[in-house]
């Protein structure tokens, strides 16, 4: 064995999971009876003590209005919020904290880029290409762009075990393509997608490329100097951090090239009612009071992963959806959709007839919380031909029991249906 | 929650899921709507054959979804064919509010042996994220006779 494998290795019997568990006090709770499986963290993940603690410090002690306000109290909650830029500059290696806006999440960030960037610089019959497997936050703003300017909506392919059709994306390429809008891990298939690749490519042709890194951060180091997008979008809830804020980092020349998407205070250089002018990014997209103590929330999960080793919760996770795959083909009649080479830790299911709904209510009975639906990705279902699936994903804090209790709650299913 | 779990999916509601009557298009039908519960995508068209006295000749659907709502909009064909426009109405508002667990109970009245079948449905109380599902097929019969050709539960 190679040093390099022998040192992964030791990292991973390092993980503790029950030492992780322990700082996620809902992780303790009882549901319906049973202890608690909680297998959606795809949809939003449970929060750390110490997110919990830094956002009640923050109300209790330092809380204020941010920036201008010339007292200890909005000095303080300034250097959290601007902390917290900093703090995620340095984990996705941004260039700049200026290169950090602060969204309420993953949605705000797209809509932002589709309003500013897509009206200021595409026009009718330009070219936006996004995928088969795009969350819906990654499809409406641009058909929202598309109906009031006149883009054109390209769709890349996928194979049926949910790889991205990397060569035929390539051929779509054109001298109209102004865009390649997508995202970096399937939020029903768990597919990881070569975007370096996909940006080296578009980056040919001189055509920028946003990252919808909702899924993509929580699973993979991103580095977005090595990876070189022009936008990288994610969430905090999803990282272990609170609900209400999101980020959308933008290369810096780009961002002070678009305009504002929406106006208010903080964003402005000088107002007069003839004339306004704006700030430089990222204040010129942070119109209004921005979400400042889940910056500070998030700035401590970022903080916690980070402590963890965001590689060593990815190859926990990877022995889990390992286990997880092989225990639920123990299950008859369950069909697995996304099977991509490189996957993260997400699996989507069907099982037999029954509704994934029906399956949702009865295990929950059991104390299992999965998602039971079209996830956001009705164009994904439609292409596999199926109304709706059971995920389960999983999170830094899952542990075999959980998978355990899942493939229990589908025999319970199987029982009932029988 | 093992108990309700099991009375929510008791032998009927699973029957009528598995093996839902009057799952079909007519082609006299003379009312349609197609009712959509957005947060789950789930689908179905109801179809109605109203004579001119506003009786209820024939009833049916077609669409996808889970056992419960499969269940209600099967049960539900079967309960209002033979029945006036206002006395279907009275009876969604009924079984409206049995689900909700507004009420307790249908009221003892001339319908009380027709419902005695939906009322296998009242289980749904216990699972509040999951009332729509039993009430999207009525939703979709009221929208129907009301004249409107989509509903939705939101």
């Amino acid at each position: 064995m190679d040093a390099t494998l022998s040192n992964i290795d030791l990292q991973r019997s390092h993980y503790d999971v029950d030492a992780i568990r322990a700082e996620f006090p809902i992780l303790a709770s009882e549901i319906n009876g049973y202890p608690l499986a909680f297998l959606d963290s795809g949809a939003s993940a449970q929060k750390p003590e110490c997110v919990l603690r830094r956002m009640d410090d923050v109300y209790r002690r330092s809380y204020a209005n941010v920036h201008r306000g010339a007292y200890t109290l909005s000095q303080a909650a300034t250097d959290y919020y601007e902390g917290a830029r900093k703090t995620v500059a340095r984990y996705i290696n941004a260039r700049s904290d200026d290169e950090i806006v602060f969204t309420h999440n993953v949605t705000a960030a797209i809509n932002l880029v589709a309003h500013s960037y897509g009206r200021k610089f595409l026009q009718r019959g330009d070219e936006v290409i996004i995928s088969q497997m795009e969350h819906h936050a990654n499809i409406v703003p641009w058909q929202l762009l598309r109906d009031e300017i006149g883009i054109e909506l390209k769709v890349a392919p996928i194979d049926q075990k949910g790889n991205l059709l990397l060569d035929q994306l390539a051929k779509m390429f054109s001298h109209k393509t102004k865009l390649v809008s997508l995202t970096h891990v399937s939020n029903v298939l768990g597919t990881i997608v070569p975007i370096k690749k996909v940006i080296d490519l578009a980056h040919e042709r001189d055509i920028p490329v946003l990252i919808d890194g909702a899924q993509g951060i929580v699973h993979t180091r991103v580095d977005v100097q090595d990876l070189d997008a022009e936008f990288y979008a994610f969430t905090g809830h999803k990282l272990y951090g609170p609900s209400g804020i999101g980020v959308l980092y933008g290369k810096k020349d780009l961002l002070n090239t678009m305009p504002p998407y929406e106006g208010g205070g903080d964003m402005i250089e000088r107002v007069t009612f003839e004339k306004t002018t704006y700030r430089d990014a990222p204040a010129r997209f942070e119109a209004g009071t921005p979400p400042i103590v889940e910056a500070a929330g998030l700035a401590a999960a970022i903080d916690y992963v980070d402590g963890i080793g965001v590689e060593n919760i990815s190859a926990h996770e990877q022995e889990l959806l390992a286990y997880a795959t092989e225990r639920l083909n123990e299950v008859d009649g369950i069909t697995i959709y996304g099977e991509a080479q490189h996957k993260a830790g997400i699996i989507s299911f069907t099982l037999d007839k029954v509704h994934p709904h029906d399956i949702g209510t009865i295990i929950d009975s059991r104390g299992v919380s999965v998602r039971a639906g079209h996830h956001c990705a009705q164009p994904l279902m439609d292409w596999f031909g199926i109304a709706a699936t059971t995920r389960a994903s999983f999170g830094m804090y899952n542990s075999k029991q959980d998978v355990d209790a899942l493939v229990d709650g589908l025999k319970y299913v199987k029982e009932i249906f029988s | 929650m093992d108990n309700d779990v099991r009375e929510l999916y008791q032998e009927v509601i699973l029957d009528h899921g598995k093996n839902p009557r009057n799952f079909r298009q007519p082609e006299d039908a003379n009312f349609e709507a197609q009712g959509n519960n957005p947060l789950c995508g789930d689908r179905l068209t109801v179809y109605l054959k109203v004579d001119e006295d506003r009786v209820i000749r024939d009833a049916a659907f077609e669409g996808r979804g889970c056992a419960i709502s499969m269940a209600s909009a099967s049960m539900m064909t079967q309960i209002v064919s033979g029945k006036t426009v206002s006395q279907v109405q009275y009876l969604f508002d009924k079984f409206h509010k049995l689900c909700t667990g507004e009420i307790e109970e249908f009221p003892q009245d001339e319908f009380a042996h027709d419902v005695d079948k939906l009322r296998v449905m009242s289980g749904v109380r216990q699972f509040p994220m999951r009332v729509k599902c039993a009430t999207l097929s009525w939703h979709t019969m009221n929208a129907a006779v009301a004249g409107d050709s989509e509903t939705s539960t939101e």
